[in-house]
């Protein structure tokens, strides 16, 4: 019982990264009827606007420190963050120990305007062009945007720590009455797991209880109509995908603890994120919710040794064989909608 | 001729002139000029051009006619690459078992692929074709480590037990030949301050190219090339005709993963290792650009596609800032410093940059590729000649 709930647990940290990168992909899927592969990149681009923030934060002047020496005798240099010139030290340190959690309004409007800027500029153009197209061109578009970061940044992770209060793990078990010590759990991605949550609530409740969210869920089902009301759907869907940016850079912001970002992990998530969003039904922004966090509980059950001794490298496939079978038995996906991509 | 119409004829003795005079033509400066680094003409690179034109015209037989838009042929390039190098460690080091094992393998392998994936279409067919490649991938890396070679790869080995060889000298390094020619046999010819290799590997690569391609012109123009086409156009309509376009597609599926399957066997023939990262899913997506940038469903696009693309991937990531600065030399210094600053993301480590960026021009202003480019730039002559005679 207590290694279920571990599984459970660990899975739910790779299910709401999943859940978030799929629930933007579907946002765009969904308003504009692109499929976007440029989305792993902007999964990446969040996280690197993590890094970008501690490394503003952490930019430092050198003082000469005369109270101590370095090894050859010579008044020591140290370091000092103009953070620390401005708000003092103690504050200085501990807006640097916040910066991943700090990032997510840094990351905000970078990604907004991401969004923006992609669908004014490239995707627009590809409305009424053929999915393949839709799918090169945003391809063409990830594989820039990966080597941009590239150029910038390095090929190696960078490793970006979480704040020193959530270092560490807890002991869940004992909280809930399990033997102490059996299941141990990670501060950061509980609270990875509460974000996303949080997240995930904020789209749907925008969508469900806001005008503009109302005009745009009237667009998903029937762009025409709504535009021949004298609504301005365009400029709406144009907002739609800057938040779907958002919520995915913002996926990638807060998986940095979990993960040292790198410049290709956009693609390997893209793969997998697409393979949610079909479980999930294309266009339906619950299914991709729910096959998030569904594939990803499946996929840590699937690494369990009882498991892998059973079926070895299960674990490795487990994600895309459920994908082969939904498709195969459920076309439409779990909750997809009735005549969405079904050419 | 060979049942070819003029036209067709035209493009595939075009097909063999290039393939045959490569050596000349991709070796166009001298030696020791500075220019020698635009030179393609090793044997390592053009096996490579000839093997991905393979790859790519098979894949153009399964995206070009019938618009499934495959995104896990990789896998079957792999398998077929695993096979033949299997077929060399247990029977013999000479090809042709190799080439004939991978492309059967390869097709088994597509045919159960095919069968499943081709329930779905669209955007369905993508993922499903790329979860099958991701799992092949996966499990080449893992369980599957007693056949691959998990991240080491496999190699033939002195000690294998190749059957029909008998066992070779102690120390001997078992090389893949035809008939006793030995594939990395070159012959280098100088003329003046040029130089030129043939390397008979290349011939026979160049031969199978020749070969796939023919097969495809004939594809393109049989009764079941219009089939597929059909499949493209319109589907409904050819249900509603009586036909059913599971078959055709299927059998589609199948020829261009055989296609690969040749590929990957050829591949091991000219170098023979294998490994899991030629399943991965950015090799299927190469292929899918090879095919864009040359021109989808047109016969000559992904030979160009493939050899502009492997091209560049060697020929551009060569370049070093070293370099540029002896190009630019002859600029004042601090404009030079600029202009190599501004090229240098573009080039060696940043190869893929480029090629991003010309992927995404050719899908936005290009559809058609690099033979449509080829047809507007004619058609415009054409126009200007016209008017220059209307004018007289």
């Amino acid at each position: 019982m207590d290694s279920i709930i571990l599984q459970i647990l660990n899975g739910l940290d790779k299910g709401s990264a999943y859940a978030l990168i799929a629930l933007g992909l579907t946002l765009i899927f969904g308003t504009l009827g692109v499929v976007n592969f440029a989305h792993g990149a902007l999964f990446m681009i969040g996280a690197f606007c993590a890094v970008t923030l501690n490394r503003i934060l952490t930019l430092s002047h050198q003082v000469i420190d005369n109270t101590r020496t370095d090894f050859l005798g010579n008044p020591l240099k140290v370091d000092i963050p103009y953070i620390y010139d401005f708000f003092g030290e103690n504050i200085g340190r501990a807006i640097i120990d916040w910066s991943v959690p700090l990032s997510i309004l840094f990351a905000i409007p970078i990604m907004i305007a991401i969004g923006v800027i992609m669908e004014r500029g490239l995707i627009r153009h590809f409305y009424h062009r053929p999915h393949a197209d839709q799918i090169l061109v945003t391809f063409g578009l990830a594989i820039v945007l990966q080597e941009v970061i590239k150029f910038y940044y390095g090929a190696n992770p960078i490793p970006s720590p979480a704040p020193e209060a959530f270092k560490g793990s807890f002991d869940f078990g004992a909280l809930v009455g399990f033997d102490p010590n059996t299941i141990i759990y990670p501060y950061w991605r509980l609270v990875y797991f509460c974000f996303s949550l949080i997240v995930i609530g904020a789209i749907f409740a925008f969508l469900q209880f806001t005008t503009f969210g109302m005009v745009v869920r009237a667009g998903m089902a029937d762009r025409e109509t709504v535009g021949l009301l004298g609504i301005d759907i365009d400029r709406r869907f144009t907002i739609m995908f800057g938040i779907a940016a958002a919520v995915t850079g913002l996926a990638g912001v807060m998986y940095v603890p979990i993960n040292p970002p790198n410049y290709h992990m956009g693609m390997d998530f893209l793969v997998l994120s697409f393979v949610v969003v079909v479980v999930g039904g294309m266009g339906s922004l619950s299914g991709a919710v729910l096959a998030g966090f569904m594939l990803g509980i499946l996929e840590s059950f699937a690494s369990m040794r009882e498991v892998i001794d059973l079926l070895p490298g299960i674990n490795q496939i487990i994600i895309y064989l459920v994908a082969i079978i939904i498709l195969l038995t459920r076309p439409r996906g779990l909750m997809g909608r009735r005549g969405v991509m079904e050419d | 001729m060979f049942k070819l119409n003029k036209k067709d004829l035209r493009t595939l003795i075009i097909v063999i002139l290039l393939a045959l005079f490569a050596p000349f033509l991709l070796n166009p400066f001298p030696t020791d000029s500075a220019l020698a680094q635009f030179n393609a003409g090793y044997p390592d690179l053009m096996q490579r051009f000839v093997i991905f034109g393979i790859f790519a015209v098979g894949f153009n037989i399964l995206f070009g006619l019938t618009g499934y838009l495959s995104f896990g042929h990789a896998a079957f390039l792999g398998a077929g690459s695993y096979a033949a190098i299997w077929m060399m460690k247990l029977l013999t080091m000479n090809i042709i078992p190799a080439i004939i094992i991978s492309v059967i393998v390869a097709g088994i392998f597509s045919l159960f692929v095919g069968w499943i994936s081709l329930r779905r279409s669209g955007i369905y067919f993508s993922i499903l074709t790329l979860a099958f490649s991701m799992m092949s991938y996966q499990l080449a890396y893992s369980v599957l480590t007693p056949i691959t070679g998990g991240e080491t790869g496999l190699q033939p080995k002195v000690n294998d037990p190749r059957l029909l060889d008998g066992a070779l000298a102690e120390g001997a390094i078992p090389k893949a030949n035809l008939f006793g020619l030995d594939m990395s046999q070159s012959y280098d010819m100088s003329l003046g301050a040029w130089s030129f290799t043939f390397n008979s590997g290349y011939y026979i690569a160049a031969a199978f190219l020749i070969l796939s391609f023919y097969l495809s012109i004939r594809i393109f123009r049989s009764p079941f090339g219009m089939m597929l086409r059909a499949v493209k156009s319109n589907q409904q309509r050819m249900t509603y005709t009586g036909l059913d376009p599971k078959p055709y597609t299927l059998a589609a599926f199948v020829i261009s993963g055989m296609y690969a399957g040749l590929a990957g066997g050829l591949l091991v023939a000219m170098d023979t290792q294998a490994g899991a990262e030629r399943m991965f899913w950015t090799a299927s997506g190469e292929v899918v650009l090879m095919t864009i940038l040359g021109g989808v469903g047109t016969l000559i696009g992904p030979v160009l596609g493939s050899g502009a693309i492997k091209y560049m991937e060697n020929i551009i990531s060569k370049i070093n800032s070293d370099i540029l600065h002896t190009w630019f030399a002859f600029l004042p210094d601090g404009l030079e410093n600029v202009i190599v600053a501004i090229i240098y993301p573009f080039i060696g480590k940043g190869w893929h940059l480029t090629l991003g960026l010309l992927f995404m021009i050719v899908v936005i202003a290009l559809p058609g590729g690099l033979v449509e480019g080829a047809q507007r730039l004619s058609r415009l002559f054409k126009k200007g000649k016209n008017k220059s005679n209307e004018n007289e």
